[in-house]
């Protein structure tokens, strides 16, 4: 009973954040309620007993991603007013289509079809259970390959990011390591000799 | 004795290639003593195989040179085969063609094209040799197609020239019909009988002489005689048989030694040889025999008929040759093919003289062939005019001259054999030898007699020819007038062929002839006694008052015969109707599909309409491409949409 | 007691806002991505619900590897929408039509 109350609740949080993301005026404000989003989600998660994603899911999203979006939203100095026009003009079709959609869908995902007498309720985990450890185990054994490419793929994200961001502006003084370290003395040092001056004698 | 056949055949290639190749290094001079000593050797050798079949018995060679390729068990093959029949046309072919070679060394004097036309006409001797020493159907055909390449190469020496241009694609053309029904004929032997070797054919083929074939369903037909039709259609177009004789006449726009040596005395009669060789088919059935018969007899009678109106002389005897061939062909028809192939060799000696008779007038007069031009050239040209003379009383049949034997051999021939068409193919065979006669002795009169009805200038510059022009034609004179007396016995009545003529038994139409031979002397008196020859005097007689008395009837007669003479010089109007039907027919079907298929069908629709359908189409695509992200995510989501609906509404049917 | 339907309906109901979060807002590519994010999250909602109904930890993995991927794909995004502002001076959809055919 307490677990149907926590439920509904946070999905209603949830459901109620997703439509404030999308109709938000500010993006600052999207941003935040996409924050909220995942921290419900997490919650729903660990409902459902999964707790190192929910972990990893405010980690990774909300640490990071998130982050990455407010930062971006507020470096850009968008000019919020006329990005919201025409939300009411096409409200209607946006409508029409995400309830076609829906409908289709919860014709499939009816209780007949994925209720509780088709798939029970999952027993409870044990006391001493890890669902670390377990996925951990399988990711390392298993799926060891393509946790590598994630891997790559993430580190191709990286420069990528960098690659398409990195400008140099011709007016800003900046370092080339590189050079100043293989320069040589001939470059920097010049020596000239001049014969001595006689002083003139006091006459 | 191989070697001697190798060097028979290949001595005329091998001048061909180096005065062909390297003309302009050997020079003119080296061109033509090459190639005449080339072809000095094939004739010397040819000589002695003859000498030796005669008097040294040799024996028939027939063996494989080399095989080619053996493809689905048939084999084939380059290989000679040499009997009487071989030897007799090898020896007519190096003769002439050596005439025709030291002749040309006059003729062509001041040609440009010096070198090339030695070397044409010695690569035409190799190939003519190919053809006759042939022992299979596709050495046969190679030989066949090679002198009728060289045939069009000829014809079309001078290529500068628009009508020698139109001649020698004409001659091609007509030649490749008759090239046709040889391949359909020479498919239909391969199919038959699996192979394309002449014994093993020959051997074979009596057991299959009652099998027939349906070309068209629930119609059989004698296998033997559509296949002896077929061969015989190609003998049509390479000897000029009515209706494939349109080229003949239109080639005498090539030089006059080619019109000697191809279409006269040697390529021409391919098709005789081709018949005559495949005697043992032909004997198998009688309607193949008869349809020959009928298209000699009409190719003899009525293409002699045209002879009498045409004013370029080398035309008169180009329909005169039209017609001799007519007769070879209705003797094939009557089964005397050593009548026919004796005939070819007279014809050959005093067709090739009248020819060169005729280039040793054109020569004088400077390239001039009007006969209405000329007259009274007997006083210039004392050599040429009784050289013409013997030729002509060759081939109008006069008792005692080579001419006289073989035609009346060939018209006793069909007297005496029981075939279809045999009373109509007499009849124009003797009716024939008047007309033969009138046009022989027209265009003798209208060249040698007369006054001289040249321009002055013309006239002080006409002299007799050089000796190399007058030389060939004394040396063809002879056998001219005397070959048949020692060959008529042998040819005719005697056992000479061996096995290379077959006549199956009942079917010999000159055993009259050989009870009432009594030797050539006897025979010439007999002559006088039989309708031709009157015919034949009567003919030279009408001739003579016409032409050489009386002139003005001339001119009166043809007004009198204006609709005759139309005819005649439309000669029937197979010109215009091949024009018409056949280069109409086909510049219309290649302008429809030029037009049509090509420019609309291909062009249109095909490559510009594939081009401008992608074209309009991805006009329409362009719109659709707007660049807007969200329009991309709308199509998605509703394809998404459309999808989930398909397989909800499939998963719940 | 909550059954697998609850989750995937609530996994429904979160993908089709996002889907109606893309139609509403032409004009920001900012909510755009973040109506993608929350695409993904419902995606992963629904991995997370089956792995533990269906006691396999693979749907697990996968929306491991689903929150890589994204982190990904929102950093890369990210740095195109910065370029793309710095070129254009904008972030309206409606403008960025040169890839018009």
């Amino acid at each position: 009973m307490l677990e149907q109350i926590v439920f509904f609740t946070l999905a209603a949080a949830l459901v109620a954040s997703a439509l404030a993301v999308i109709s938000a005026r500010n993006p600052v404000y999207a941003a935040l309620f996409l924050v909220l989003c995942f921290f419900t989600s997490a919650a729903i998660w660990l409902l459902l007993e999964v707790e190192f994603l929910a972990i990893v899911l405010i980690l990774v999203y909300v640490g990071a991603v998130m982050v990455l979006f407010l930062f971006v939203v507020m470096m850009l100095d968008v000019n919020v007013a006329p990005l919201k026009e025409g939300f009411a003009r096409y409200l209607p079709v946006g409508l029409l289509v995400a309830a076609a959609m829906l409908a289709e869908m919860l014709l499939v995902l009816g209780a007949q079809r994925f209720g509780l007498e088709r798939f029970p309720a999952p027993v409870p985990n044990p006391p001493d259970y890890n669902n670390t450890r377990e996925l951990g185990e399988v990711l390392y054994t298993q799926y060891v390959y393509p946790f590598e490419i994630a891997a790559v793929i993430l580190l191709v994200a990286i420069v990528a990011a960098i690659a398409l961001t990195l400008r140099r502006r011709p007016q800003v003084k900046h370092q080339t390591p590189a050079k100043q370290v293989q320069v040589k003395r001939e470059d920097r040092l010049k020596i000239v000799s001049m014969p001595a001056e006689k002083r003139e004698v006091e006459s | 004795m191989q070697n001697q056949y190798l060097a028979i055949a290949l001595a005329p290639l091998f001048g061909a290639i180096v005065a062909g190749l390297f003309g302009r290094q050997i020079g003119r001079a080296g061109a033509h003593w090459l190639t005449i000593a080339a072809v000095t050797v094939s004739t010397v050798l040819s000589l002695d195989v003859m000498r030796r079949f005669l008097f040294e018995g040799l024996e028939v060679h027939n063996e494989t040179v080399y095989t080619w390729l053996i493809s689905g068990g048939v084999r084939f093959e380059v290989g000679f085969l040499v009997d009487k029949l071989t030897a007799l046309m090898m020896c007519v072919v190096t003769f002439v063609s050596l005439m025709v070679h030291i002749y040309t060394i006059g003729y062509m004097k001041d040609d440009p094209g010096y070198q090339r036309f030695f070397a044409y006409i010695s690569l035409f001797t190799f190939a003519m040799l190919m053809l006759v020493m042939a022992n299979n159907f596709m050495q046969l055909f190679f030989g066949w197609e090679a002198v009728g390449v060289v045939s069009y190469l000829l014809i079309g020496f001078w290529y500068k020239k628009p009508t020698a241009i139109f001649a020698n694609m004409k001659a091609f053309l007509v030649n490749r019909v008759g090239d046709f029904g040889f391949l359909l004929g020479i498919a239909a032997v391969l199919m038959t009988f699996n192979s394309l070797d002449y014994a093993e054919v020959f051997a074979a083929a009596p057991a299959l002489s009652g099998e027939t074939i349906e070309l068209i369903d629930g119609k059989p037909w004698n296998l033997m005689t559509v296949t002896c039709i077929l061969l015989f259609i190609g003998a049509m177009g390479k000897s000029a048989q009515a209706p494939l004789h349109v080229w003949l006449p239109d080639s005498m726009e090539g030089p006059t030694p080619i019109s000697a040596l191809i279409h006269a005395a040697t390529m021409v009669t391919a098709g005789i040889f081709m018949v005559a060789r495949m005697s043992p088919l032909f004997e198998l059935t009688e309607t193949a025999l008869s349809v020959v018969l009928v298209i000699g007899a009409l190719t003899a009678f009525f293409m002699g008929l045209i002879g009498l109106v045409q004013n370029d002389i080398k035309r008169v005897v180009a329909y005169s040759t039209l017609s001799q061939l007519g007769y070879m062909t209705a003797a094939l028809g009557a089964s005397a093919y050593s009548a026919a192939v004796f005939h070819l060799m007279t014809h050959a000696f005093f067709k090739a003289l009248l020819f060169l008779g005729a280039g040793s007038v054109i020569i004088a007069l400077h390239h001039k062939q009007d006969m209405q031009e000329m007259g009274g050239l007997r006083k210039y040209m004392p050599i040429t005019y009784i050289t013409g003379v013997v030729g002509t009383l060759a081939l109008i049949g006069f008792p005692g001259f080579s001419g006289f034997y073989s035609k009346d051999a060939i018209i006793s021939a069909v007297g005496h054999i029981d075939r279809a068409g045999t009373g109509l193919a007499e009849v124009l065979l003797i009716a024939g030898v008047f007309v033969t006669a009138l046009y022989s002795f027209r265009l003798l009169y209208l060249t040698f007699h007369g006054t001289p009805r040249m321009d002055e200038e013309t006239r002080s510059h006409v002299h007799e020819s050089p000796w190399v022009v007058t030389l060939p034609l004394v040396l063809l004179a002879i056998p001219s007038i005397g070959i048949a007396w020692f060959t008529t016995e042998p040819l005719l009545f005697g056992d000479f062929w061996g096995d290379a003529i077959y006549v199956a038994p009942g079917n010999d139409p000159l055993s009259h002839l050989r009870e009432i031979w009594h030797g050539p002397a006897a025979f010439a008196l007999h002559g006088f006694v039989t309708l031709p020859v009157w015919l034949a005097l009567g003919g030279t007689a009408l001739a003579t008052y016409v032409y050489l008395f009386n002139p003005a009837l001339a001119a009166t007669a043809s007004k009198a015969l204006a609709p005759l003479r139309v005819v005649l010089e439309k000669k029937y109007g197979f010109d215009e109707l091949y024009q018409f039907l056949f280069a109409g027919g086909s510049r219309g079907m290649g302008k429809l599909f030029w037009r049509g298929g090509d420019q609309t069908v291909i062009d249109g629709l095909l490559v510009n309409g594939s081009a401008r359908t992608v074209g309009w189409l991805s006009g329409i695509v362009r719109k659709i491409q707007t660049g807007r992200l969200y329009g991309y995510a709308f199509a998605m989501i509703i394809g998404l949409i459309g999808l989930l609906g398909l397989m909800v509404y499939r998963g719940q049917a | 007691m909550i059954g697998l339907n609850h989750f995937l309906v609530l996994g429904a109901v979160m993908f089709c806002i996002s889907v109606a979060g893309i139609f509403l807002n032409r004009k920001n590519v900012l909510i755009l991505l973040m109506a993608i994010e929350l695409m993904l999250l419902a995606v992963n909602m629904n991995f997370v619900a089956f792995s533990r109904f269906l006691g396999n930890t693979d749907g697990q993995v996968f929306v491991f590897f689903i929150l890589t991927v994204a982190a990904a794909e929102a950093a890369i995004g990210l740095a195109i929408l910065v370029v793309l502002f710095r070129n254009r001076e904008t972030i309206n959809v409606e403008e960025l039509d040169s890839l018009k055919g």
